[in-house]
């Protein structure tokens, strides 16, 4: 539901980059999300297109790869990965604990973009 | 064919929200300004937990609203004929509040020499949970009738708040509502949240809400 907001500010530091690059136009664009996001990856597709047209990064392409939800165990320290359905019911593999904090799952990241 | 390279980005996408919220918790630290987000559901019982908050309140913590609603005064209206300094947001259509909106909240309430702004985020359990406010504390409200089953599917939501109010405890004896398992799902995903169950109809619980809020507005003017 927010991916507007979230598609301007890909948009923004993508041009940015672009400027300092000497960037003739944007083919491909890899971005980070974490799990624990509620994107939906076509609306960031179709947001995107709508918002860069006229810009260099026009027809560019959202590669997003979604990081895992990683908890750390608050007892032993151990991490471990844990899908999103099992989140409010799982203990630590290793020692057993439910006592946890979240390590990733939360990022919105621009990694790199491919360019000409 | 023009070669195709490779540019590091290396670029957090929420990087000028986190900045912008940052600004507004130092900004608010400076004037002693405790800034409370609050986030609910449609009709889980926002405004009517802040008018039994007002009332609570009322001579020891002087409290100002910033009301956020899609298009519409009519929260805002409620809370100022209770005689406390609210500014209504017209989000137009927005799904929830950023700092910059909070901003503007903030500046209106200036003048004022507050101890708490309440923001009343928008009703949806999804994006207000995404969007750093510049709170210095989230609250959300779970209500009874909305079910017990809510963690598992708004878990960031649950992730991010200091405090728990399930709401409509009156409630409870016509639902199936598992307090238990509420309980114990919501401490797997945040075993540091406050879990406090009021309800705004009858009053009841409220008291502890209100001690809560007052030994954290205390603790803040501290520093």
């Amino acid at each position: 539901m927010h991916e507007l907001p979230i598609t301007e500010s890909i948009l923004k530091i993508v041009l940015a980059h672009a400027e300092r690059n000497d960037v003739r136009r944007v083919m491909t664009i890899h971005l980070q999300v974490g799990k624990l996001s509620d994107l939906e990856d076509e609306w960031i597709q179709r947001y995107f297109d709508y918002l860069s047209k006229g810009t260099i990064a026009q027809g560019a392409e959202l590669k997003i790869e979604r990081t895992p939800i990683t908890l750390q165990c608050n007892a032993c320290a151990a991490s471990y990965p844990v899908a999103i359905a099992n989140l409010s019911d799982s203990a630590c593999p290793a020692c057993g604990q439910k006592d946890s904090k979240l390590i990733s799952g939360r990022e919105y990241y621009i990694k790199n973009m491919e360019v000409q | 064919m023009e070669n195709v390279r490779l540019i590091e980005v290396k670029e957090e996408i929420m990087a000028d929200n986190n900045q912008v919220a940052a600004g507004v918790r130092e900004r608010l630290r400076n004037t002693k300004t405790m800034l409370l987000n609050l986030m609910s559901s449609p009709g889980s019982g926002k405004t009517s937990l802040i008018l039994r908050t007002v009332e609570g309140l009322k001579g020891a913590v002087k409290l100002g609203v910033i009301e956020a609603d899609i298009d519409s005064t009519v929260d805002a209206e409620k809370v100022a004929a209770r005689g406390i300094p609210a500014i209504q947001l017209r989000t137009g259509g927005f799904c929830h509040l950023d700092a910059t909106m909070v901003t503007q909240g903030i500046d209106a309430l200036a003048a004022k020499e507050l101890d708490l702004i309440i923001i009343e985020n928008v009703g949806n359990l999804v994006c207000p949970a995404e969007f750093d406010t510049g709170a210095h504390k989230n609250v959300m409200i779970l209500s009874v009738p909305e079910g017990d089953d809510k963690p598992l599917k708004y878990p960031l939501m649950f992730t991010i708040c200091d405090v728990l109010l399930v709401n409509k405890i009156d409630y409870l004896s016509l639902s199936d509502f598992d307090m238990a398992a509420l309980r114990k799902r919501v401490l797997t995903l945040n075993p540091n949240i406050k879990i406090i169950e009021v309800s705004c109809k009858t009053g009841a619980g409220i008291e502890d809400w209100i001690a809560w809020l007052k030994k954290e507005v205390e603790a803040f003017r501290l520093g």
